[in-house]
């Protein structure tokens, strides 16, 4: 009965999607439905070493993504998706070597985003293999790796970004802060790789034009996944006199961070990037309530929330959270973008997917067309105790994310100076 | 620097050098007994983690601080008895590889019986918090880290009376160096070979159940520490205690003052009388900071000594 319902459920939603997205094709021409087939898709990151919890559960993401694409046909009658695995370790060079196996197998997909370390190159390296073997070529759906570069310098037709960048984030985050005046001493503690550094980059940027009276009263940069021991780290930020900390770390550099800082009894505010990532609310529990804010594109307790049975039944079947909204987005926009191009040729749907529109799991999204970076507005939260607008607790501790703010759009837009070579269309 | 910083880090690099001996005590001591490095040692320290972590959650934590160490101490025994005393008659290769295998399918298990991700191992309730007459002196400090202290130094005091001053430790450390002769007087060396392994993998273990919940529990705990060990008793000299005990103070204090140190080549430059700007050649590096170049700083350590001292501190085996 419960499994009919849901079926039923599912029939809607693919009904009303498809009736938008008909009135949204009205003025496109008319193209014929693709073919049967199973679209592979290559899920390219690390499934061993420091950061596997976080890959393996992206991994489960990806593949229930998959699953309710496939169940909903919203690619058309027939296209099955199908998430292949593929351990990048987290090493650039890895990660190169298997998109050579990936490229071998005939897989046109490859959805990657643990580490701008590993996506540029890669990025680079699939532009190359497309411009030379052009009937092998793939397409890039960038799911969580935030460097600007990536949309701007080093911006390539057929890397496309679904999570916010980096200078999106902080420019959202930098918003909140404009009308906190407690906030009067600032700390940079970051990873020492592409994304730390953007991070506080732009962070000195953007408080600088939006705060100036704020003072950077010190900077850090931490080896990736290396770190046992943080509280040096946090005796000198409290040397330092900051009231408050901004991370961009993620996985055990934040859990690490934020519990070190606890136990040394810092009461600086935290403002990072990835508190709700698998693991980070465990290890903070009551440590992070009230004082880890975090920006994101979604989180479980937002308002009028449509991703919700999605949570709720990722919770149930796997124990674990559902976070990772872009999962969910990438692989519907790619099924969109392959019904409404009749075909699951990646240059055609490549072509389309630039500049596409359509409703995501949110609301109206949109793949910019001059760099390939997803249009969506950030939220703005805080880590505190479950109950009232907290209805979900994050990882059973009693504790969960709360929106501060919810930056639209059009502030949470950055400029671009991407110059895209197109290839022709088809 | 101001005082109190200096001490905090003090303190900080001492309780992070004595965290790392309880480590490195067992590795060393097992190194002496196989002359084979036991790479799964780690793992144990791992299991230390995660037993604390279940038993706590059913007994408590004071109840599981003492009954998890002997369990992982059982279990090391175990795999010396029907593991590494098989293998050993192959000779040392089979044996290291033996172990780094184990290492492997320790994080594997694991991973299956307690997941991927993290668990939570909370510090209990009665040591949360900063040390209140540290306070009173302006010095903030976790109630937790000073207790981690007293547990490495009781285990350190007990296990220097354990192997100086009875006659166990007698026999230990003859049968390390002179295991025939030992045999001939009639004691039973591969069961002072057992207890010592047994005995290693405890203390490994009973660093993981005061590491876990100090930091955090998870498959890959045993990994991330592998190395810095290694560092420890290579840098001390393979098969010393009292080098390991110095090495790894020494690597706590480098630890905790290198991450905060401000100074950079440019800097000692700019002291001498020679002030480099952007345009020097080689700016970028000699403007690097000591707290950006930290997290090498043991490895380089280790590859000095291994150029000017091969044996290490106190270590006196030339291999």
């Amino acid at each position: 009965m419960r499994r009919a319902a849901r079926a039923f459920a599912v029939a809607i939603a693919t009904a009303a999607a498809a009736g938008t997205v008909m009135a949204q094709g009205k003025g496109a021409a008319k193209a014929a439905a693709p073919p049967a087939q199973t679209v592979k898709i290559a899920y390219l990151d690390p499934l061993s070493g420091p950061f596997a919890a976080v890959g393996q559960n992206i991994l489960r993401h990806f593949q229930v993504a998959a699953e309710s694409a496939t169940a909903g046909q919203l690619a058309g009658a027939g296209v099955r998706f199908e998430i292949v695995p593929f351990d990048s370790k987290g090493s650039p060079q890895e990660a190169l070597t298997l998109l050579r196996a990936i490229a071998d197998q005939g897989i046109r997909y490859v959805v990657q985003g643990q580490g701008s370390h590993v996506a540029i190159p890669l990025s680079e390296a699939i532009a190359r293999n497309n411009e030379r073997n052009p009937s092998q070529s793939i397409v890039f759906l960038n799911y969580a790796a935030i460097d600007p570069d990536l949309t701007n310098s080093k911006c390539n037709f057929w890397h496309f970004a679904f999570d916010a960048n980096t200078e999106m984030k902080m420019e959202a985050l930098t918003d909140y802060m404009k009308g906190k005046a407690e906030i009067r001493n600032v700390y940079l503690l970051n990873q020492n790789y592409s994304h730390g550094q953007q991070t506080a980059r732009f962070a000195r940027d953007l408080l600088a034009r939006k705060r100036p009276d704020a003072k950077i009263v010190g900077e850090d940069f931490v080896p990736l996944g290396q770190v046992r021991d943080f509280s040096p780290y946090i005796a000198k930020i409290r040397a330092a006199g900051a009231d408050t900390v901004i991370t961009g770390n993620w996985g055990t550099d934040l859990v690490l961070f934020v519990r070190a800082a606890r136990d040394a009894g810092l009461t600086a505010n935290f403002y990072t990037y990835y508190a709700g990532v698998i693991g980070t609310p465990t290890a903070m529990g009551a440590s992070g309530a009230d004082r880890v804010r975090q920006v994101s594109y979604w989180h479980p307790n937002v308002e009028n929330n449509p991703a919700e049975p999605i949570y709720l039944d990722f919770k149930k079947r796997f124990n674990e959270e559902w976070y990772v909204l872009a999962s969910y987005n990438s692989v519907t926009m790619l099924a969109e973008a392959i019904r409404r191009a009749g075909s699951s040729e990646p240059l055609k749907v490549a072509h389309t997917m630039s500049g596409m529109k359509m409703t995501g799991l949110m609301g109206e999204i949109e793949m910019r067309a001059a760099d390939h970076q997803l249009q969506q507005p950030l939220y703005i939260s805080t880590f505190t105790k479950a109950g009232g607008p907290v209805r979900h607790d994050a990882e059973k501790t009693g504790f969960g994310f709360r929106t501060e703010k919810v930056i639209p759009t059009y502030v949470a837009s950055a400029p671009t100076s991407c110059q895209m070579q197109r290839p022709a269309k088809p | 620097m101001t005082s109190e910083l200096f001490l905090v880090q003090l303190l900080n690099g001492v309780s992070y050098g004595l965290l790392l001996f309880l480590l490195a005590a067992g590795l060393t001591l097992i190194f002496s007994m196989m002359g084979v490095l036991n790479f799964a040692h780690t793992s144990f320290y791992m299991i230390g983690a995660y037993f604390a972590y279940q038993l706590s959650a059913w007994i408590g934590f004071w109840p599981a601080l003492l009954l998890a160490p002997p369990l992982v101490g059982v279990l090391g025994a175990a795999v010396e008895r029907w593991g590494l005393r098989r293998v050993h008659k192959w000779g040392h290769v089979p044996e290291l590889l033996f172990t780094f295998g184990l290492s492997y399918i320790v994080f594997e298990l694991v991973q299956v019986v307690w997941g991927r991700a993290p668990v939570p191992y909370p510090v209990p309730p009665e040591l949360d918090g900063p040390v209140a007459w540290l306070q009173a002196a302006g010095i903030t400090f976790p109630q937790y880290r000073l207790f981690m202290m007293a547990v490495a130094i009781l285990m350190l005091g007990a296990l220097w009376l354990l192997l100086k001053r009875t006659r166990i430790g007698l026999v230990i450390q003859a049968a390390l160096t002179h295991p025939e002769m030992v045999e001939a007087l009639g004691h039973n060396v591969p069961r002072v070979f057992l207890g010592v392994f047994g005995a290693g993998c405890a203390l490994a273990g009973l660093a993981g159940v005061i590491g876990g919940n100090a930091f955090v529990t998870e498959p890959s705990m045993a990994g991330t520490v592998g190395a810095i060990v290694f560092v420890v008793i290579v840098f001390g000299g393979l098969g010393s205690l009292a080098g390991a005990f110095i090495a790894s103070l020494l690597l706590g204090l480098v630890d905790a003052f290198g991450k905060t140190s401000g100074a950079s080549l440019a800097g000692l430059l700019s002291s001498v009388g020679f002030a480099p700007t952007p345009q020097t050649f080689g700016y970028p590096v000699l403007a690097m900071t000591v707290a950006q170049v930290a997290p090498v700083l043991p490895y380089l350590m280790l590859v000095l000594i291994l150029i000017f001292r091969p044996r290490g501190l106190m270590g006196t085996r030339e291999s």
